[in-house]
Parts: C-alpha cells; sequence; structure tokens
C-alpha cells in the first residue's frame, strides 16, 4: 500500500529551523569553555618552512597557542596526505596551512594569526597549465576509476575520410565550488573521544578519515552534520577546517571553533582544474556522426593525483563508428584540484555540445536535429543497451516549450534595439548510481516511526525526500514519521555526493521498511518498539553493470549588447528525464540551481591565477563573480515522467548535478548565435566580445 | 606551546567596551572587545546565530541584518558602533506565535536550499520592502517622479546584494512579489 507521499510536493521539512535562524551550522553550537582557531597559509608557494616565530603571537592578549609542525599533536601517514597538516615544514602550494593560532575569543585569534612569522626556503615553480607543458603525463585512471584512454574502431582513418569535420579546442578556468558556509568546524576532545560539528557532504567518510589520522576506533569519534551550508562537491570529503579544528582542540586541551575565511577556500578545499580539450567530429552529410574523438588536458598538485574525467562524457553521449578519448595530466605546485558539481561530466560537456553546436553549422543543420539523428539505444562505450535514454525525448519537449521552431539558423539575425538576440541548445547527460547504505526503521507503540540513516541534507532536500520515500514505504502517513540524519552516531551512509544521494539512502530505507513491515505483522501490534535494520551492500554489490543515466536538454536565449558586448540572459529553460521524482519542489530548485551554476560558468566565474605568486589572485566573492539574482531573469526547469525499473527500489537517477551539465554549452552557442562570434575560452566576457570587429 | 596564564584572560578594560543594544526588542548589554564586529557580538556573544558569516567582507549579504530599521552588512559594523541603537535579526522576524508573512512565503515558494544565506535574504527583503515603500529609487527605476512600482527587474536589482550559490533566486523573487502584494 503506498500512500502516495513520493512525488508530491512538500516543503522543506528544516523549512521553518532555517527562516527563523535556529538551524545550526557547523560552528553555531554554544560550548562552554570553547576557544577560535584561525587558520594561517603559507606565503609561499613551494619549499620549506626553516622558522616559526610564535613570540610576538603568543604574547599577544588572548592568544593561547600557535599550533604548527614543530608542536602539533602526530598523525598517521595515510592515503590522504595532503590532510596531514602541520606535521612536516614542507610546503607543496601557496595557501597551504601550516599554522592554527588558537584564542579565546575571534579577534585575538585573527590578531594573533597576524603576528606569526614564519621564514622559508623557496624553490621554483610551477602553476599554470598549458597544452605543452613537459610535465604531461597519462594517469592510470580518472576520477573515480575509469580508464584513462579509450578507443573503438579507427579515429583517424575515420576523421579523415569524413566529408565533414570540425577540430576545436575549448578551454575553462579554475572553478572555485564557494559554497556559502565556508569549510567550518567545532572540534572537542573528551576522554579520548573526538566530538566534532563538521560543515560536511558526508558525516560517515569525515569519521572513517579521523579515525585513520588519529589511530582511533570509529566509535570513539562522533560526526554531527545536521544543516550544512553547502557544497557542491567541496566538502565530498573531510577537509582542512576538520583536522586543523581536531588537531587544535587536542593540543590546548578545550574546544576549539575553526572556520576556514572566504579567501581560505580558493584553493586548498579543491577547486574545478582548468580544461583544455581538443574535440574533433566527423560527419557524413546527413549529419551522421562517423568518428570522435575527445582530447582532454587537466591539472593536479604534486601532493595527490585527482584526475578529472573530463572526456568521459564523450564516451556515451553519442554514436558514432570510430571513437577515441584520452585524459592527460600535469602535476603543478598548486592545492589539489577536487570535486565540484558533476565533475568531468560538466567541463566535458560544455566542449562537446559546442564541437556538435559547431558541426551543426558546418553541415548546416538544426542543432537540436543533428542531436536527435545521433541518438543510440546502446551505450557506445559499454556496448550494452541504456536502461532507460530519453535525450530525444527531452530535446522535443523542451523544442516545443522553448518555442525553438522556425528558429532563424543566421547569426546575428535578430536585433532589438541595441540587443543582438541568439538562441542555444545543449544536451546533457549524467549517470546514475547508488553507492551501499544502511538504515534503521522503528516502529512505536503510539502509532508512529522513527527512521534513522546518517545520510547529509546540504541543501538538496534530502531530508524531506527520505522522510516521503519512508512514510510510503512503511504504509503510513508522512506526519507519523520522524527521521533523524546528519550525525555519524545514525547508521552507517555514504555522502551527498555523485547525484546518488536519494537513491543510496532510499534503497535502505526503504528495505528497513520493508523488514519492519514484516515483522510486525509476524509479532502482531507491539507492545515496545520494534526496530529493524538494513544494509544494501550486497544487493547493490550484485546489480548488473549496465549503462544507467539521467538526460536533458538545455534551451537558452541570450542578448548581448551591441556597443558593449555585454551578455545576459534573457531565458533558460531546461527538460529532464531523471527517473522518478521524489519532491517536485525541491527537485525544481536543484535543477534551476544547477542550471543557473552552469549559467555562472559560461559567463561569469573565473580563478585567474597570478604566476608568479602561484595563487588566485581574485579570491574572494567580490572579485570572483558567481551569478547573481540580477543575473537570473527567467528560468524554467521540467522533467518527463520517467520510469526505469533498473535503477533502485526509489526508482530515481538524481538530479543535484544534470542540470549544470551541458548549460554553459548552450549559452556559448547562444551567444555565437547572437553575434557570429565563437568564444571557445571560458567566462564568455565583454571583453572577449567588444574587441570583435563589426560586432555593432 | 602555550602562553602564560595572563595570556588567557580577556582583554583589557582599555580595549573594550560596554554596549547595550536594543536587540529584537529586549536590552542587551554585553561587554565587547573594540574589534568585534556586530556579527560576531550577535553569533559569538548573544547566541544569535541565524546571522551568518559567508564572506567576512560584506560581498555576500549572509550577515544582513536591520539596524535602526535599515538594513546593513553586519561583518562591517563594529559593534561598539551599535551602542544605544536598534537591531533587528532573522529570530525577530518572526512573530509571538507564526512566521511573518516573508518567512512563510520564502517556505511556500522554497526560496532557500541550503538555508545559510537565507536570514539575510529575509532581513534584506524587510529592509528592502520598506525602502520601496518610501519610495526610494533603485539603478533600474525608470521615472524618479512616480511612486516606484515593484517589478520583478525591481526585486532583482534590489537583492542583488545577497548572494545565494544554491541559486534560489527566482523563488526569492517569487516570495518577495507575493510578500509586497499582499501588504
Amino acid at each position: 500500500m503506498s500512500t502516495g507521499a513520493v512525488g508530491r510536493a512538500y516543503p522543506r521539512l528544516e523549512g521553518p529551523a532555517k527562516v527563523t535562524g535556529t538551524a545550526r551550522y557547523a560552528v553555531e553550537y554554544p560550548v562552554d569553555g570553547v576557544t577560535y582557531g584561525w587558520a594561517v597559509p603559507s606565503a609561499v608557494v613551494r619549499g620549506r618552512i626553516t622558522r616559526i616565530d610564535t613570540t610576538e603571537a603568543l604574547a599577544s592578549p588572548g592568544v593561547l597557542a600557535v599550533v604548527h609542525h614543530g608542536n602539533a599533536p602526530r598523525m598517521a601517514p595515510g592515503p590522504q596526505p595532503e590532510l596531514r597538516l602541520l606535521q612536516e615544514p614542507a610546503v607543496h602550494y601557496r595557501g597551504q596551512y601550516v599554522a592554527v593560532v588558537v584564542a579565546t575569543s575571534l579577534e585575538a585569534a585573527r590578531e594573533g594569526a597576524r603576528l606569526v612569522r614564519i621564514d622559508y626556503d623557496t624553490g621554483p615553480h610551477s602553476t599554470v597549465l598549458t597544452d605543452d607543458h613537459p610535465g604531461l603525463y597519462k594517469p592510470d585512471q580518472v576520477n573515480p576509476s575509469y580508464p584513462t584512454d579509450t578507443a573503438e574502431g579507427d579515429f583517424d582513418a575515420g576523421y579523415a575520410a569524413a566529408p565533414v569535420r570540425v577540430d576545436v579546442t575549448y578551454r575553462t578556468p579554475a572553478y572555485h565550488n564557494n559554497p556559502m558556509e565556508p569549510h567550518a568546524t567545532t572540534a572537542q576532545w573528551h576522554d579520548g573521544q573526538l566530538l566534532v560539528q563538521d560543515s560536511t557532504q558526508g558525516a560517515t567518510p569525515v569519521r572513517a578519515t579521523l579515525a585513520e589520522l588519529f589511530e582511533l576506533p570509529p566509535e570513539s569519534i562522533r560526526v554531527v552534520a545536521e544543516h550544512v551550508g553547502g557544497g557542491f562537491g567541496s566538502k565530498g570529503y573531510a577537509k582542512a577546517s576538520v583536522v586543523l579544528a581536531a588537531l587544535a582542540a587536542r593540543h590546548v586541551d578545550r574546544p576549539v571553533k575553526l572556520a576556514l575565511t572566504r579567501q581560505q577556500l580558493f584553493g586548498p578545499v579543491g577547486y574545478r582544474t582548468p580544461t583544455i580539450q581538443r574535440v574533433r567530429l566527423a560527419a557524413d552529410t546527413d549529419g551522421r556522426l562517423t568518428a570522435i574523438c575527445h582530447d582532454a588536458i587537466s591539472q593536479t598538485s604534486t601532493i595527490r593525483e585527482f584526475a578529472e574525467q573530463t572526456a568521459v562524457y564523450t564516451r556515451s553521449m553519442y554514436a558514432a563508428p570510430h571513437r577515441r578519448t584520452t585524459h592527460r595530466l600535469v602535476r603543478l605546485d598548486v592545492p589539489t584540484p577536487f570535486w565540484m558539481r558533476a565533475p568531468g561530466e560538466c567541463p566535458g560537456a560544455y566542449a562537446l555540445e559546442s564541437a556538435v553546436d559547431e558541426l551543426a553549422i558546418a553541415l548546416g543543420m538544426d542543432p537540436v536535429e543533428l542531436r536527435i539523428r545521433n541518438d543510440t539505444d546502446v551505450d557506445p562505450d559499454q556496448g550494452r543497451p541504456f536502461t532507460s535514454r530519453n535525450l530525444v525525448a527531452c530535446l522535443r519537449e523542451g523544442a516545443q516549450r522553448f518555442g525553438w521552431a522556425g528558429r532563424d539558423p543566421s547569426p546575428r539575425s535578430r536585433r532589438d534595439g541595441r540587443w543582438l538576440i541568439g538562441t542555444g541548445v545543449a544536451g546533457s547527460s549524467y549517470p546514475a548510481r547508488a553507492r551501499p547504505s544502511t538504515a534503521t526503521a522503528t516502529a512505536r507503540p503510539d502509532g508512529t516511526f522513527l527512521v534513522q540513516i546518517n545520510a547529509t541534507d546540504i541543501g538538496t532536500g534530502a531530508r524531506t525526500a527520505i522522510w516521503q520515500v519512508a512514510a510510503d514505504a512503511l504504509g503510513v502517513p508522512p506526519e507519523r514519521v520522524e527521521i533523524r540524519i546528519g550525525d555519524s552516531a545514525l547508521p552507517t551512509a555514504p555522502l551527498a555526493g555523485g547525484s546518488m544521494g536519494t537513491a543510496s539512502w532510499s534503497w535502505a530505507v526503504i528495505r528497513a521498511a520493508q523488514t519492519l513491515r514484516e515483522k510486525l505483522r509476524d509479532g502482531g501490534p507491539p507492545t515496545g518498539e520494534v526496530t529493524a535494520e538494513a544494509d544494501t551492500t550486497e544487493e547493490v554489490g550484485g546489480q548488473p553493470a549496465v549503462p544507467r543515466y539521467a538526460y536533458g536538454a538545455q534551451f537558452i536565449e541570450v542578448r548581448v549588447d551591441a556597443d558593449t558586448g555585454e551578455v545576459r540572459l534573457n531565458r533558460m529553460l531546461g527538460v529532464f528525464a531523471a527517473g522518478r521524482v521524489v519532491n517536485p519542489t525541491t527537485a525544481r530548485s536543484q535543477l534551476i540551481g544547477g542550471m543557473t551554476m552552469g549559467l555562472s560558468m559560461a559567463l561569469h566565474e573565473e580563478g585567474l591565477l597570478d604566476e608568479r605568486y602561484g595563487d588566485w589572485v581574485n579570491h574572494d566573492l567580490a572579485t570572483y563573480h558567481i551569478t547573481g539574482c540580477a543575473d537570473v531573469e527567467s528560468i524554467e526547469a521540467y522533467w518527463l515522467d520517467e520510469r526505469d525499473d533498473e535503477l533502485n527500489p526509489a526508482g530515481v537517477k538524481g538530479v543535484g548535478e544534470i542540470g549544470i551539465v551541458g548549460a554553459a554549452a548552450a549559452v556559448a552557442n547562444a551567444v555565437h548565435h547572437a553575434t557570429g562570434v565563437r568564444i571557445r575560452e571560458l567566462p564568455i566576457r565583454l571583453d572577449k566580445l567588444i574587441g570583435v570587429s563589426g560586432l555593432a | 606551546m602555550q602562553g602564560g596564564p595572563e595570556n588567557a584572560t580577556t582583554i583589557d578594560e582599555r580595549h573594550s567596551s560596554r554596549v547595550t543594544v536594543e536587540v529584537n526588542g529586549a536590552s542587551r548589554e554585553v561587554a565587547l572587545d573594540n574589534r568585534t564586529t556586530l556579527l560576531d557580538a550577535l553569533r559569538e556573544h548573544l547566541d544569535l546565530t541565524g546571522a551568518k558569516k559567508g564572506c567576512d567582507h560584506g560581498q555576500c549579504g549572509s550577515c544582513t541584518v536591520l539596524l535602526d530599521g535599515r538594513r546593513v552588512k553586519s561583518c562591517l559594523v563594529f559593534a561598539v558602533t551599535v551602542d544605544g541603537r536598534s537591531v533587528v535579526t532573522v529570530e525577530g522576524l518572526a512573530g509571538p506565535d507564526e512566521l511573518s508573512p516573508l518567512q512563510a512565503a520564502f517556505i511556500a515558494h522554497d526560496a532557500f536550499q541550503c538555508g545559510y544565506c537565507t536570514p539575510g535574504q529575509l532581513c534584506s527583503a524587510r529592509g528592502m520592502l520598506d525602502e520601496v515603500s518610501r519610495g526610494w529609487p533603485s539603478a533600474v527605476t525608470g521615472d524618479l517622479n512616480t511612486p516606484v512600482e515593484l517589478t520583478d527587474a525591481e526585486i532583482r536589482e534590489r537583492m542583488a546584494g545577497n548572494l545565494c550559490r544554491c541559486a534560489a533566486y527566482p523563488h526569492i523573487v517569487a516570495a518577495v512579489r507575493e510578500t509586497a502584494a499582499s501588504s
């Protein structure tokens, strides 16, 4: 029996707490005797600390300690070298945290941080990614575990033989996640037990990392993440704030609150790598793709390898007999890049979906029609049928809603006063995956139920979605269900990331609910509490390896000022096929959020690195522009009613990332349509358009 | 290692001030380091953590509160300068038993996701609606001689100082529009 909670638009459960300011984030818990930590970043790029003079800092009123490699508690070596902070004098990138000042107030800690004197021996550094960097190499695999290169058929021969070809190179800059809540932690030790409130996408993995670093059994550590102010990938695993706070709290034997500053978030907690992407497409004169090649270059650090899977999108999106993808990396003296909303798919789709637009122009063919013509039911990469693929349906419905029909394909064919108007389209896809999880469901004698799982709600609406799923699985009205998430003391669950949170968590919750109902049926009405547990490890692991993807189509209209080159969004419309939608309200918000971040990527964001200092100079929210309220005039997200029984018990594909995929390409394609100018280096800002002769 | 016990004491009297300020209708008196911002006074000394620290540089708007009825970025205001003045934070927007229409509209329109910028958005919207009612123009106001019509373009412009990385912007605009229309 289903009560039908899934699919209904519920307001998010924590809404009242969030609009009254009572929802507590990581450094907002009242703690007796709390102290404040302030991280001190390295002022050099590559080198070695030769001396730390803490005299002045320690003499400053309120300062309790300066924790650094010379006095910090020791941590175990392990697979996460960049988290072994304050353990050695080596500096691997500018901004690496080299000390923490702990004081009785925020003001004293900040002043103390200013007074720490550090001398370094420095060496030469390399921090700029180029396509001819001598350090280019082929990694063993790309994030998370895809093959580095793939090849099918004979790309070179197929490409050479084709009548219509494009060979284009696109560049994307470093992008910085910038969740509104910085990475922040409250840490306290009591009798060898560590309690942290952390701003993280996954309390379970944070606990595992802390256990490893501090050589403690996981049961000795509790990680709470009840409310998290966004992450977008940058809080996917334990980051510096939690390690520094735990180290500092142990050192001073008092609770420590430590929030990184906005400026300190532009590297050391991860960012989207810059990319250089060459895409070659060949087609017959009917527009059928015959050869596809995507060569992607990105950067990693000297400490750890992170290989963005930029070209993976191209492996499964469109069919062609001759295909090749490659990834090459350079180790630079930079912080390690990491996940940012749809790592791989997002920058990769920008390049491929832009190149498809360029091919459509070369063919004299409508770009929607070109995509439809190259659709495929079989994954070109795996050679197996997709469980469901509704790209074409998204394109058709999007075209209809947007009013694409009758579009004059000629660039600069529409003008409204000084504004040049253009429209663009792009496809979108993102894998639908799930991870093992555990959960418990408890029946109480009063007829209510408690569902517990260490899921994390970073703003996605996860708490509400799981609650709806649980109610249906228990067969009761949702008002009788209480949900607890965001605490490692709850049943272990995977992080919020990779668009697999709801799929993974709801799987375990449904199984726990089913088991509970069987127990209740067998045992009659409960006199006390009855609890059922579920662990989906075997079931998820036993799933057949078939290609599962969400799809989408993005349509955009821009206007470009013919005099200044200013680009403005007129409207943005996306149609997605993402399996079952648990909560239309929160799903729409996620899709719109992803699309807007794609707009931001296309027009506004750019990390500007100065090679002399080896750091991004625009490391704040005044100079690193993100899309603001005045930039979004009209944005709409729709979805198809899609059923796919080969996904997971809830039938969901995830909506956190699909919205950003392809969005930047649709913007770039629209700008080209408006102006006749193809900008292949993001972001598309007026300085790149204003210099083009004859724009006006 | 650790500083001496004399360092563990709080700042001395020469560098601190007693500040009396009305917060959400109640008079509060607190001794503060002169360097303390209004934002940190609220969060660290008055346990009013609704106002958020997103950048500490007046660039994101998450810390917006109402000071004597006008919206300010509390991270840019020294607490010692608000002695004798009145502050309203997000904790003070609701009535004793129910949410304000603006807060209810934010929930109804899903005008937030992670919620971290939300207190600033709410205080900013509250202050902005008051500015409009006083006839203050914005950069997109056309005719300065007629009352301001609160179009979506006006709302977007007037709310542009409050960043939302989750990008709930269209829903924020809808919530503000509905609140303005019903008041």
